[in-house]
């Protein structure tokens, strides 16, 4: 309880802020600011997203040609192998909720901090201790079962680093289930007098539900990951029907979390376009209450629907049907989101500023994403592209045309916030561009390629798939290079870039009521909240 | 819990020095840590019933098997574990309750009692391993199991152990907490105004001896009702 | 670089049409609600653009008769896709009655193909246009999944149990299998080719086969190599149930319950004796786990199949004898039904 550091006044130089208060390695790996732990997340997870990148760029140029000809198909395996896990478990689950979720909830909520600041920065070395193993396994020659790990094969057959890896993820899992714990600790108890849960932005709604899903999900995945690491250590036969094992049964755990998980990426990102269609409209959004409830309608839905996975493993006929309706039914809140968005902009006042235009991008591109999944969901159909470029299409709308464009979409809104710094907004507009059109183009063609029956995880290819690759290929170099530029020049603006007023683009939430940056206590006079949200005032942009 | 800051905002300065700097009084501090205890044991039970999943399933695939292989279990030893666990728990409780009436010496008292019981329980647990070990049950390349349910009785001393060493390792981590309360409690640190991690102690110890109560009939008796 | 573009796959079997049917249906849907998403975006993006900095529009908080529009009238369209797509997936799963059997086992990396009078083939499947086609399925070490995309044919294959899966092809030629289920190194090379032939050219392929004997007889001889046949027989003897009309039976158990005798039963028994012991006998059989690969499972279960005549058909099948059939030394080949 030394909490005697954090206890300066902060008021007395108007210049001091979270990030100039202290200086050197050790104010950073020691600090208890959420918003400190913040960077250090974005600092991390934007090494493992070019890392993940690297190897997506492998697997594109490996699939230029027909021929597994760029290397050896026990390496191509574990390119596509890395590239999920460090994607999925080290970017984009901890992405939004760890970098703009932890910097920007206390402050939405009027709060000084998390409630549990020490055990925030202990998730961050969870994360780095669970991400040194990964990395300890790709050094020492990769893994190759798929970030799925199904057995038999990771537990029998797979001769790579499959327990570092799996210890890697089980240990990550703990990260993300103490972020969930503290985030719901912290909206349920402290919030600023006044701030009911209808006044809540829905950036915290959506952190909210996603929080459930991380706390109630991610112990059955640490749990299956524990079995598999156990049977492949001691050669036990959980999974392992060749000793009375079912696989199948591995499979249904692991999607009760990794279904939800994809929620776990998904529902943040719907959380930040919330505020940028606002805030970019200047409008309340429309239907507050449906948008509120649709995030956790999906995060409960999301856990009943596990089994459309599963579709042609050969569990009954009636769970299919069952799953398939209950698939459908989680289809609908996503929907509701998407119309009232839509309804926000209707008779608003539009600006096209940056993260607006990733708004406009994840509504449509998330649009897409979910109308292929009802393919999916759809029992006849879905027994043909299960497996297939189809599927990888779909998941990539959603995550990389979804989840990603939603966290662009929000550094570049909370940037300013953030480092104080605007960044540069005409070729912020451009990096946007290149970024939509290098995605339609690497993943439409993929939708294509599916329904022909290109199945996924394949090292060569039947000649007849080539032109589409090539596309995929193409476009993937396109968005590889989107996504430096941002990189780049937020870097930039941060020695170059104009210093940014408290509240660049008169929006309404309470983390622009206080300076940019904040001062470590986030609040220099703590606020009180006595009206809805999202109720815009005549002021102008404060800059041009 | 909606407005836990209330309207006396009091500067953390100010505070009792057990209140965080980021918290405005002692009642949203104990709201939250309550609240965090709770959520975490909802996860410690997502994380068990996985494995109590696995259990179901093979149980109802094998049931001969998994009574067979049940009748490996020394009874006697479970049932003394059973009783060991319980009494632990009502000295747990007992030290929650001396604490929040600020009763030092009962504290440290309950505390090393339970800390005591807890020891016991992992001792007794020891002993049993070491004579499955013995008698080959441990799975693996060393198994051996006469009699036609060879596959099955690996699956469940398969889960027997991984099941029991997980609540086994929850048992240390909690003897581990006891042994900081202990010393904390030495030290005089807890007291009418302040108990909060002595209960929140409490709560993850009765959770550990629930998973052993649901634990001790699912591995330990399932063999016995046939005959 | 090879140029030609081909933008959907071939329709080669009963079921593809169906499945394209409802597959164009979700694909007009989806382009429907796709584009009144893009273009209300883009209208209202570039109507209502900002055009003073300091302009607040009019707030509007909602309306519950268009959120339930837009809750209700996609809810309903979804069940659209739902039913349908659950009668095709009915559909799917089964395989009509005069469906011609094959088995097919899978393992790192091929495909081995078994037909009923004992041809065999790896990677490769003669099938007659036309006729409703059966394959059971197992695998012999990771799951693999067997995908026919001109036949909108997909089946997990799953190590311990049969997983069965049917097509009617209606279109002679060549088309892929691919494993689509990703089972290690050269699982990209775990493909295979289905010749799709008109039924003369098949029935003449089909008997150019290298006088291989049907998988039954094969079977019938395992059976007596594991000595199986000194406890299963329909004499006073038998300390095991007589297998004779067995297959496709109901069999109670010891612990009161009834199961079909299928497949999966089958095979169970002759790997885990135990797991579902019959009314009335000793648990002493041994597991033959280890001792009999896939295949020769496979072969058992086509003799044991065989003792039981379809209904109405000709006590035709396996080995000519009833009874202790194990008895027969050399069954004779028998033409493919």
């Amino acid at each position: 309880m030394a909490a005697a550091e954090y206890i300066e006044p902060v008021a007395s130089p108007p210049r001091e802020n979270y990030l100039n208060v202290k200086y050197g390695v050790k104010s950073w790996l020691l600090t208890r600011d959420h918003k400190r732990i913040a960077l250090l997340y974005l600092a991390s997870i934007t090494f493992f997203f070019f890392l993940g990148g690297l190897f997506a760029l492998l697997i594109r140029l490996e699939l230029l040609t027909p021929a597994g000809d760029l290397v050896q198909a026990e390496t191509y395996n574990k390119l596509f192998t890395m590239h999920g896990l460090v994607m999925i478990f080290f970017f984009l689950i901890p992405s939004i909720p760890a970098v703009l979720g932890n910097f920007l909830i206390p402050m939405m909520i009027g709060a000084k901090d998390l409630a549990f600041p020490r055990l925030n920065l202990l998730s961050w070395y969870i994360y780095v201790v669970g991400a040194l193993f990964t990395l300890w396994a790709v050094v020492h020659g990769g893994v190759d079962t798929g970030w799925t790990f199904y057995t038999p094969y990771s537990t029998a057959s797979s001769n790579g680093h499959v327990i570092a890896t799996a210890v890697g993820v089980f240990i990550t899992g703990f990260s993300s289930i103490l972020t969930g714990l503290n985030f719901i600790v912290t909206i349920h108890t402290m919030r600023a007098p006044g701030l009911t849960w209808f006044r809540l932005p829905l950036f915290v709604w959506s952190h909210y539900a996603t929080s459930l899903i991380m706390v109630l999900g991610t112990p059955v995945l640490a749990v299956t990951i524990f079995m598999v690491a156990v049977e492949r250590i001691f050669r036990l036969g959980i999974f392992d029907p060749a000793l009375g094992g079912d696989p199948i049964l591995f499979q249904h755990l692991f999607w009760f979390y990794s279904h939800p998980a994809v929620y776990i990426m998904i529902l943040p990102a719907m959380g930040v376009i919330s505020e940028i269609v606002s805030t970019f409209s200047r409008k309340s959004i429309f239907g507050y209450k449906f948008v509120a409830f649709a995030s956790v309608a999906i995060a409960v839905l999301g856990f009943l629907v596990w089994g459309h996975h599963m579709f042609v493993s050969g569990q009954s006929v009636y769970a299919g049907l069952i799953f398939s309706v209950l698939s459908f039914f989680v289809a609908i809140p996503s929907a509701v989101k998407v119309f009232n968005w839509t309804a926000t902009m209707y008779r608003g006042s539009i600006s096209w500023r940056t993260p607006m235009l990733y708004a406009f991008g994840f509504i449509g591109l998330f649009t897409i994403g979910g109308l292929t999944g009802l393919f999916l969901a759809t029992l006849g159909v879905d027994v043909h592209v299960h497996d297939t470029y189809f599927i990888i299409a779909h998941f990539h709308y959603i995550m990389v045309g979804g989840a990603i464009m939603g966290y662009l979409g929000g550094m570049h809104y909370w940037w300013p916030k953030i480092s104080g710094k605007l960044y540069p907004e005409g070729l912020a507009k451009f990096a946007a561009l290149v970024i939509f059109v290098g995605f339609n183009l690497t993943f439409f063609p993929q939708f294509i390629l599916g329904y022909m029956g290109m199945p996924r995880r394949y090292h060569a290819y039947p000649p007849e798939f080539q032109v589409l690759n090539v596309m995929s290929t193409a476009g993937a170099s396109i968005l590889g290079i989107g996504y430096i530029l941002p990189m780049a020049y937020f870097i930039w603006s941060m020695r170059y870039g104009r210093n940014a007023p408290a509240n660049p683009w008169g929006a309404t939430g309470l983390e622009w009521q206080t300076p940019s940056p904040p001062p470590t206590e986030n609040f220099i006079v703590p606020p009180v909240v006595d009206r809805d949200p999202y109720i815009y005032s005549p002021e102008v942009e404060t800059i041009g | 819990m909606a407005d836990a800051r209330g309207a006396g905002v009091v500067h953390a300065a100010d505070g009792p020095r057990e209140l965080q700097h980021h918290f405005d009084s002692m009642a949203q501090q104990k709201d939250a840590s309550s609240l965090g205890m709770w959520l975490f044991l909802v996860t410690e039970i997502l994380f068990f019933g996985g494995l109590f999943t696995a259990y179901t399933i093979y149980r109802w695939m094998y049931s001969a098997g998994f009574a067979d292989a049940s009748r490996h279990m020394d009874v006697r030893l479970g049932t003394i574990n059973t009783a060991v666990l319980i009494c632990s728990s009502l000295t747990m409780a007992m030290a929650v309750h001396s604490a929040a009436r600020g009763r030092r010496r009962p504290l440290m008292g309950f505390l090393a009692a339970t800390m005591v019981l807890g020891a016991a329980f992992l001792g007794i647990k020891a002993r049993e391993y070491a004579e499955h070990i013995e008698n080959h049950l441990f799975p693996g390349a060393g198994f051996h199991y006469a009699g036609p349910h060879g596959r099955p009785a690996e699956l469940f001393f398969s889960l027997y152990f991984a099941m029991t060493g997980l609540h086994a390792l929850h048992m240390i981590v909690g003897f581990g907490l006891l042994t900081v309360l202990l010393v904390q409690a030495r030290k005089g640190r807890y007291g009418t105004g302040w108990s909060t991690p002595v209960e929140m102690t409490g709560l993850y110890w009765h959770f550990v001896d629930i998973v052993w109560i649901f634990l001790f009939p699912l591995l330990y008796l399932i063999g016995r009702h046939a005959h | 670089m090879h140029t030609e573009l081909p933008l959907f796959p071939t329709q080669a079997s009963a079921m593809s049409t169906q499945v394209d049917a409802l597959y164009f249906y979700l694909v007009a849907v989806s382009a429907f609600f796709s584009l009144l998403i893009a273009v209300l975006v883009i209208v209202f993006a570039i109507r209502y653009r900002r055009r003073s900095h300091d302009e607040v529009p009019e707030s509007i908080h909602g309306s519950l008769t268009l959120e339930l529009l837009w809750t209700i009238i996609p809810f309903l369209i979804t069940l659209t896709f739902f039913a349908w797509g659950a009668r095709i997936y009915f559909r799917m799963n089964r395989p009509p009655n005069d469906a011609m059997q094959i088995y097919v086992v899978g393992k790192q990396w091929m495909w081995k193909i078994q037909h009923l009078d004992g041809v065999r083939e790896i990677n490769e499947l003669h099938v007659p246009v036309g006729q409703s086609v059966r394959l059971t399925m197992t695998s012999e070490d990771v799951i693999h999944s067997f995908f026919i995309p001109a036949f909108r044919m997909k089946r997990d294959v799953v190590p311990g149990r049969y997983s069965t899966a049917w097509f009617r092809a209606t279109k002679p030629g060549d088309f892929h299998i691919f494993c689509s289920q990703y089972c290690g190194t050269k699982h990209s090379g775990m493909i295979g080719t289905v010749h799709v032939m008109e039924p003369p050219a098949f029935e003449a392929w089909l008997s150019g086969g290298s006088g291989s004997e049907s998988l039954a007889s094969s079977g019938a001889k395992l059976f007596v190599q594991h000595a199986c046949n000194t406890c299963h027989r329909s004499d006073s003897l038998a300390r095991g149930p007589n297998l004779e009309g067995l297959f496709g039976k109901p069999v109670r158990l010891q612990n009161g319950q009834t199961v079909v005798a299928d497949e999966q039963y089958i095979r169970e028994s002759i790997l885990m004796p135990q797991a579902k012991l019959v009314e009335g006998f000793q648990p002493i059989m041994p597991t033959f786990q280890g001792l009999i690969s896939e295949e020769g499972l496979l072969e058992l279960v086509a003799y044991i199949k065989s003792l039981s005549p379809p209904p109405g058909a000709a006590p035709a099948s396996a080995p000519n004898t009833i009874g202790p059939a194990v008895k027969t030394s050399s069954p004779e080949r028998e033409a493919p039904k």
